[in-house]
């Protein structure tokens, strides 16, 4: 164990952990918009910068392992300057639509700018993805994409990777330009995309957005929410339940702990708890590339065959 | 084929035979050469032609059965380049410029032949009342020292003879028979090297960390991701004397236990490759790399690797990301790249001419290199010299020479009799220097402290006719392009501050535009996940320090005073004109009005700034505004 001292408090953190975690472990919140704590850091959106030593330079809090003796400031007057500063650069770049965004309420780019009283202001400068916040991608039933919101974070790309056999988002383009893309540029829907949502999951802001939460208007913090199990596999990847009055509908949680979530287990949890059983999509390789077509619940289910032979079975025994 | 020391020497001997020419310690009498012509074949004079008259002089030599009298040698760089394509005559390093194909006939029959040197064709400089100055004697070559580029102009590089001759090998024979690892990089540490590349880190530092590193697979990397605006050190090392560097990696590799080395080149230098490549094939061949060499336990192998065309890839962490073949982003350190460099093993990564100095230090001794340069930053340093200078090229000079040699003395001054205004150095991480600062000795520590950098050799110098908000835009425009996008404060912050610029160029800027220049440059330098970013703002902030009063002038008087920024700049024509209507005749839009002899009018609305009349009046009576 380690002993170092985080904004005059004595902490004890285990060797390897970086400041982030073990301030965390401790209560001690540390803004970041690219950290997760199932995914390698990418230290890529440099909110997290804290003082370490009286140092001028600051350091990611998220990249920089605890050292014994260490002594780490995180609110400094300078460290926030920066950090408004960073959060201000992201909302030149970030169309002002807290009102009508599915991620209002716990949009982590929202939390911040609040925290740090940082707010909108109209520029005469580039706009990544327009002025206007508008979904870019909708050709999947299941998730809606608005890179004008994107922060470049990379949660998605990060947790997309994680599974060898998925690995559709990464980077493309460089510098202002840079952008999240499916495969080849693709939309979700010509990709390899499996619609498992991991990368909805982990999106801190609106930019990858669960399509049929929205179809429904239910906001989080509105709604009743409980967390269950997939029952499709053995992993059994959590669910979150928004129930607002009679409506019910369900979402990823994060893929954390190796659970992988999948396009399966979704449609069966949907199956299990939805207020109302809405069309399923397979994906299809068709003379035009991928497509998105509707299926029956029993086929998306993959209980075709299964069913028969129960029905039979229970109907010979008499049951 | 395996090496030995006496194949070595053997090689070495035969091939002086045939070298008596090329300015050797050891001039034997019984010459087989009467004339030896070098001819240099970088990138720079080939694209004037120099392989075009090196093929006419063959067919000539072939023609007349001289053959076996004179010699012709593709070399590498001379220095300088602005003087290209370049031909030296040897004996007497005569020093032919500008050649045209055709020109080589005449110098074939008059000096090759009747033994008379052909004046016209003899660069200006050279000329003395007794005759020709050797190439080594003229002004542009006073206070240079040749280390890293030692070899660059006296050996063909395609010809591992050759570097063999000049005693090539020789330092990875003395590493691998006479000294222990620890001894290798006890001498690196002793020489002071600091790394080339930019950063200025010691190189035997660099080295043990990666020597004491646990793992029993262990990589090397020359980093050959040259990018700097102007900058070409690298690639005449590489074209000059590509095996200098080879050489130098495998003693890297015997120092630090590695048997694998990569060098990451840009792909952009496809005559550095391709000279890399035949040269590590000729290595391979005498048993120079690969298996055992010299007998010993020690192997290593030398790869290519090509970079696509992002400057961020010369960022060690992201040239490693580009040579495992995923996205070249730099990450967050540690770790550090003696711990988890390439596929997470200890790698050293230098560069190449940090590289190009370790068989010299090896052959010579801590004690000579540090006799050169000075204290705190020994050697020389290799730069590229261009923008508003007479002797655009590359120069090798020992540190602590100042800026006003350099400017003066070895660049030969501005020309056209302009103002010397600044020199930029260190890349779009560095900054511009002004005059002020001319009599600052070059070294790692005097550049930083003056706000700039010493980088990894560009070296641009700018005249009263550059503007320096210009400038920053330039610079800006180059980083903003090349940030990988991977942070926040350089992807957007970058961006920003470009628009920033571009506005006060473009006559838009108001009282709040420096504010805001120098508050994102805070966040940049503070904030930035790589030097990239941090050093983002440096040609900002230096051009802001020492010429602020051209930043005020665009801003609040919407006027600058270089003349460059098209927008804020208007063409007039004062009462100087004689009236000879060589502007009108010439301005694409015909905004230029005037009887015959008699004053002429340019109407400013019209006009589009291209700035021919300016460049067209004879009698210099166009001004700008």
């Amino acid at each position: 164990m380690i002993k170092l001292t985080i904004n005059g408090q004595t902490v004890t953190a285990e060797d390897g952990m970086s400041i982030l975690d073990a301030a965390l472990a401790h209560g001690i919140e540390i803004p970041a918009l690219c950290h997760d704590p199932d995914l390698k850091p990418e230290s890529s959106c440099r909110l997290c910068l804290v003082e370490v030593d009286g140092r001028p330079w600051p350091r990611v809090a998220c990249g920089t392992p605890v050292k014994d003796g260490m002594v780490v400031e995180t609110n400094t007057p300078e460290i926030r300057a920066t950090r408004r500063e960073i959060l201000q650069l992201l909302l030149d770049n970030h169309p002002n639509d807290c009102l009508t965004c599915q991620k209002a309420g716990e949009c982590l780019l929202q939390k911040y700018a609040y925290e740090y009283g940082v707010t909108f202001r109209t520029h005469n400068g580039a706009r990544r993805g327009g002025e206007k916040a508008r979904f870019t991608d909708t050709s999947s039933p299941y998730i809606l994409r608005d890179e004008s919101k994107c922060i470049l974070c990379g949660k998605c790309v990060s947790t997309c990777a994680e599974l060898n056999e998925r690995s559709v988002l990464s980077f493309a383009g460089r510098g202002f330009e840079t952008k999240v893309a499916a495969d080849r540029d693709e939309t979700l829907e010509a990709s390899t995309c499996v619609s498992c949502s991991r990368c909805v999951a982990v999106c801190p802001v609106g930019a990858l957005i669960d399509r049929r939460v929205r179809e429904k208007k239910i906001r989080p913090w509105e709604a009743d929410r409980q967390t269950i199990q997939c029952k499709a596999c053995e992993y059994g990847c959590e669910y979150e339940v928004l129930k607002k009055g009679d409506e019910r509908v369900i979402r990823p949680l994060s893929p954390s702990g190796g659970r992988p979530l999948c396009l399966k287990g979704r449609l069966f949890v949907e199956a299990e708890v939805s207020s109302d059983l809405r069309t399923p999509y397979k994906k299809e390789e068709t003379e035009k590339g991928r497509k998105f077509v509707r299926t029956t619940w029993i086929e998306a289910l993959e209980l075709d065959g299964i069913l028969d032979r129960i029905t039979c079975n229970e109907t010979d025994s008499g049951k | 084929m395996s090496m030995t020391i006496e194949k070595l020497k053997e090689i070495r001997e035969e091939t002086l035979k045939r070298m008596n020419l090329r300015g050797l310690p050891s001039d034997k009498p019984n010459a087989p050469y009467r004339w030896s012509v070098a001819i240099c074949m970088e990138t720079s004079c080939m694209s004037s032609k120099s392989r075009e008259i090196k093929q006419r002089l063959l067919e000539l030599i072939e023609r007349d059965g001289k053959t076996d009298e004179i010699e012709v040698v593709g070399t590498g760089c001379f220095g300088l380049c602005e003087a290209g394509p370049i031909v030296i005559v040897r004996p007497g390093d005569t020093f032919y410029y500008h050649l045209d194909v055709e020109d080589i006939d005449r110098i074939y029959e008059s000096h090759l032949l009747d033994g008379e040197p052909v004046k016209d064709l003899i660069y200006p400089e050279s000329i003395t009342e007794d005759g020709y100055l050797s190439y080594f004697d003229i002004p542009f070559m006073a206070h240079q020292e040749r280390i890293a580029l030692r070899s660059s102009g006296h050996i063909d590089p395609e010809d591992i003879r050759e570097y063999i001759a000049f005693g090539g090998y020789e330092a990875l024979y003395k590493a691998l028979i006479e000294m222990t690892p620890d001894e290798v990089i006890d001498v690196i540490t002793e020489s002071g090297l600091r790394g080339r590349g930019g950063g200025g880190f010691l190189a035997g530092r660099k080295w043990r960390a990666t020597q004491v590193s646990p793992g029993d697979e262990k990589f090397i990397i020359c980093n050959a991701d040259e990018g700097d605006p102007g900058a070409f050190m690298d690639r005449s090392i590489l074209e000059g004397d590509p095996h200098s560097v080879i050489e130098a990696m495998a003693i890297a590799g015997y120092a630090i236990g590695s048997d694998q080395g990569y060098v990451y080149v840009r792909a952009e230098y496809p005559i550095a490759v391709e000279r890399l490549e035949n040269a590590i094939g000729q290595a391979n061949d005498l048993g120079l790399l690969g298996e055992n060499i010299f007998g010993t336990d020690f192997s290593f192998d030398l790869e290519i690797r090509l970079g696509a065309g992002a400057f961020v890839c010369g960022e060690t962490t992201a040239l490693t990301a580009s040579i495992e073949g995923r996205r070249g982003t730099p990450r967050s350190r540690p770790p550090y790249s003696a711990d988890k460099g390439l596929w997470g093993k200890p790698t050293m990564i230098n560069n190449v001419e940090t590289f190009a100095n370790i068989p010299y230090i090896l052959l010579n001794g801590p004690e000579a290199f540090k006799k050169i340069g000075t204290e705190k930053s020994p050697g020389t340093k290799v730069f590229a010299l261009s923008g508003k200078i007479k002797n655009v090229g590359l120069v090798e000079i020992p540190m602590g020479t100042t800026l006003r040699q350099v400017v003066e003395e070895i660049g030969g001054g501005i020309p056209n009799g302009k103002a010397f205004k600044a020199v930029q150095t260190g890349g779009p991480s560095g900054g511009c220097i002004g005059p002020e600062h001319l009599d600052t000795p070059i070294d790692f520590d005097s550049l930083t402290e003056i706000g700039s950098m010493m980088g990894s050799g560009g070296m641009i110098i700018m005249d009263e006719d550059n503007c320096a908000v210009d400038v920053a835009r330039f610079y800006m425009d180059f980083i903003a392009d090349e940030s990988c996008g991977k942070c926040t404060p350089c992807r957007e912050g970058t961006k920003r501050m470009l628009e920033i610029l571009i506005d006060i160029t473009e006559g838009r800027g108001d009282e709040t535009s420096i504010p805001r220049l120098e508050r994102l440059a805070r966040t940049t330098e503070l904030a930035s996940l790589c030097a990239l970013g941090q050093t983002s703002a440096n040609p900002i902030l230096s051009t802001l320090k020492t010429f602020r009063d051209e930043y005020e002038a665009h801003i609040k008087e919407k006027r600058c005073p270089a003349g460059v920024c098209k927008a804020l700049t208007n063409y007039f024509i004062t009462d100087k004109c004689i009236g000879c209507g060589l502007c009108a005749r010439n301005c694409p839009v015909s905004c230029i009005k005037g009887e015959r002899k008699e004053l002429h009018v340019i109407d400013t609305d019209q006009c589009i700034k291209c700035g021919l009349c300016y460049s067209k009046c004879p009698v210099k009576a166009i001004v700008k505004k």
